[in-house]
């Protein structure tokens, strides 16, 4: 499968920890534009370690390896620096902020990761317009932008809310964390509905999931799977049906003989 | 240069001193013989005299309150100077001569040039500029017949207003710096508003700034007779310094029938540096009387100075159907404690308060909401509505809550709720995945939190303190 493009990713021999315990044990991973990557693996494998690690969470510590975003060296990069370069990570647990009104917490990063951009900034009467267009595309409340961040969502409307973020940054790479997990199956679909139509020949993603059900909606080019801080297979689209019928049990048991 | 200008600048003593004692300024510490000194220097009538020497008096079998979640080194009240000769302040010739520290914090708040030059003190145009704004507004007040003066002219032109309600509200003997202000203090301001006046402007402080240094003991008394409305504002956001450590002030206020004060306080005195040494010891007294019925006072507060704060506006609800309100933002960093809350006072029926009260607490500081409500046996339908809300920044800080509640009666109704939260990494995180940097996201979150007691604010001065605290906060994260 090798492509003449400039990967948007690429990670070689990721170690990390947090704490001193080493959780990513040596991972490798080339995602190049256009293409939808999915990290399945059983609770604790490190999947939401490693896209934490790579936006940055301060709780983590590179160990070794290296990860160039765009070519640039992403662990010399302040998390804020990786999100305005055009990486996002969609949260599986997206924290509450009591007190800030949505609207001014979208106005805030759209506006900063479009002046890193050197695009244009946009006032709140024309921000209120854009982001209702946004809003109707997830089949969201407008009411919404009132509220404060997260505080009082519920689990599927904080599902929503990161993707409308990721439909306003526009990022390169999206990883998203468990983006199915407490959807209903219509909210699923829209929130599928949403990333398809977000997905450019110039983007990609990554779907970090334990479920094949939106691997059905979203259909990955690549599938991977992580156990004890590796990836330790990777295959096609079907592979997630097999993993799906099979479990995880026998592939874990492979990659720690 | 007007001579008019030039007395303003060069006067020595106020006009009228009897001279008979050389000295500018009077030896270090407390005794009767000070106090007569402090009255005969400002030629004040004999029952203000009194009201010193009882307020002295008493001070005298008082001991220092050390109830306050505060610590520090004892105070030797005998080493303190308690009184010296107004003198004009130094002036620079332009803004080069200002402590560059000083600048930069101007510019982060965003004050005009012109104001910056009047609040480092610079250059003769710019008084020329703060006496025309007093001209101003003096003539705007007199028209209404509004009296906004300071406390020594008050005492001179209106003694009998001042010898009515001086020690109404807080007595001499109220408490320990009560009493000491009130054997000592030097000016301050009084402001009067006749009945059935809405006074046509904010009253700031700001606009004597130059005039005079209200030292250490300020003094203040404001009276709204029936029917009026004022709004007065206290302090600035500029960062304020003093060779004074020790600084206990007095507030007063009264409303009679259907009036109303609003009473705005941004306090920014030097609170020490980054390792605690210095600072300001801020020990105030305010309180407000609502003697009138369906009369109101509202306390605005937003402390982030001095490097201890031990203060509690209050209401006495006298009147029926009377108001008092809190509302309260307390900000202390670095080695900064402050022991702030409130205290109302229900007596009249169908009384009712309101306390919204917001701690943030960063660095190694220690930050107390201490309130006290408190129902009369005749304060039937008082209602109570108290909401104490801590943020913590950082691990090294903390946030303390001492609601005391006292209801001595069945037909009222009191509410207090109360919440402690941190900025914890993975909210700063969230901003940051989404290209917001971390000082962007703290002042977000701050701002957030304190909305609720910032809207009761003027709105430029809600502008101002909003900067204000991200200007104190920075550096506090990552």
């Amino acid at each position: 499968m090798t492509t003449t493009k400039t990967p948007l990713l690429a990670v070689r021999d990721l170690v990390a920890r947090i704490g001193g315990v080493e959780i990513l044990k040596g991972i490798s991973l080339t995602v190049n534009p256009g293409e939808v990557h999915a990290i399945m693996g059983p609770n604790g494998s490190g999947k939401s370690t490693f896209s934490k690690v790579l936006a940055g969470h301060p709780a983590y510590e590179v160990v070794s390896g290296e990860a160039l975003f765009l070519g640039q060296d992403l662990f010399a990069m302040a998390p804020e620096e990786r999100a305005r370069a055009g990486l996002f990570l969609s949260f599986q647990y997206p924290v509450e902020i009591p007190g800030v009104a949505n609207a001014q917490f979208l106005r805030l990063a759209y506006n900063t990761v479009q002046g890193a951009r050197g695009r244009e900034e946009l006032d709140p009467l024309e921000f209120d317009d854009f982001v209702r267009e946004k809003l109707a595309l997830l089949d969201i409340d407008p009411g919404f932008l009132d509220r404060s961040v997260n505080e009082g969502f519920s689990g599927g409307e904080k599902k929503r809310n990161e993707i409308l973020q990721m439909a306003l940054l526009e990022p390169w790479l999206a990883f998203l964390d468990e983006t199915d997990s407490g959807l209903d199956i219509d909210a699923l679909r829209i929130v599928a509905n949403g990333i398809n139509s977000l997905r450019t020949p110039e983007n990609a993603m990554v779907l970090v999931t334990h479920y094949q059900r939106l691997l059905n909606l979203v259909v990955p080019d690549y599938v991977h799977v992580m156990d004890r801080g590796r990836l330790v297979r990777t295959g096609g689209k079907d592979l997630a049906l097999e993993l799906e019928e099979r479990g995880y049990d026998w592939l874990g048991a492979g990659a720690t003989a | 240069m007007s001579a008019v200008l030039q007395n303003l600048i060069d006067q020595p003593y106020k006009h009228g001193f009897v001279t008979d004692i050389e000295a500018d300024t009077a030896p270090k510490g407390l005794s009767e013989d000070v106090i007569r000194l402090i009255s005969t220097k400002k030629n004040e009538p004999e029952w203000l005299l009194e009201f010193r020497l009882q307020a002295y008096r008493h001070w005298l079998t008082m001991t220092e309150p050390r109830w306050p979640n505060v610590k520090y080194p004892p105070i030797d009240f005998q080493d303190i100077i308690y009184y010296s000769a107004p003198k004009p302040k130094k002036k620079l010739a332009s803004l080069d001569e200002v402590d560059p520290e000083l600048l930069r914090t101007f510019e982060k708040l965003g004050v005009p040039v012109h104001e910056q030059k009047a609040l480092a003190g610079v250059a003769v145009d710019v008084i020329f500029d703060s006496v025309s704004v007093t001209t101003t507004y003096k003539q705007k007040l007199a028209e209404v017949g509004v009296i906004f003066c300071s406390m020594s002219e008050a005492v001179r032109d209106h003694p009998e207003l001042v010898r009515k309600y001086l020690g109404s509200v807080v007595p001499t003997g109220d408490n320990f710096y009560a009493a000491l202000n009130s054997a000592v203090f030097t000016d301050g301001s009084f402001c009067y508003i006749p009945k059935g006046v809405k006074c046509p402007m904010e009253l700031s402080t700001y606009f004597r700034i130059n005039t005079q240094e209200s030292g250490q003991f300020e003094r203040t008394l404001i009276v709204a007779e029936e029917a009026s409305y004022v709004s007065y504002l206290e302090g600035c956001t500029a960062p304020k310094f003093d060779t004074n450590q020790l600084h206990a002030a007095v507030v007063e206020l009264v409303t009679l029938d259907d009036a109303e004060i609003k009473y705005s306080t941004v306090q920014n005195w030097y609170a020490g540096d980054e390792n605690g040494v210095g600072g300001i010891y801020n020990f105030v007294t305010k309180r407000g009387l609502c003697k009138g019925a369906r009369s109101k006072i509202s306390w605005t507060q937003v402390e982030t100075g001095s490097a201890i704060t031990w203060k509690y506006p209050s209401c006495v609800l006298l009147g029926e159907d009377s108001v008092g309100e809190f509302y309260s933002v307390a900000l202390t960093n670095h080695f900064q404690q402050a022991d702030t809350g409130t205290k109302m006072i229900h007596v009249g029926r169908n009384t009712r308060s309101r306390i919204i009260s917001k701690g943030i607490s960063a660095g190694r500081s220690q930050n107390s909401y201490r309130g006290l409500v408190k129902i009369g046996p005749r304060a039937e339908g008082a209602r109570n509505f108290s909401q104490c809300d801590s943020m913590l920044i950082g691990r090294d800080c903390g946030a303390h809550t001492f609601p005391y509640i006292q209801v001595e009666n069945h037909a009222s109704k009191v509410e207090h709720e109360a919440t402690t939260s941190k900025i914890g990494e993975d909210q700063l995180f969230y901003f940051q995945s989404r290209g917001i940097d971390m000082e962007q996201a703290v002042s977000m979150i701050i701002n957030g939190f304190v909305k609720d007691v910032f809207t009761q604010l003027p709105m430029e001065f809600a502008v101002e303190a909003s900067k204000l605290l991200g200007l104190k906060l920075e550096g506090s994260v990552g």
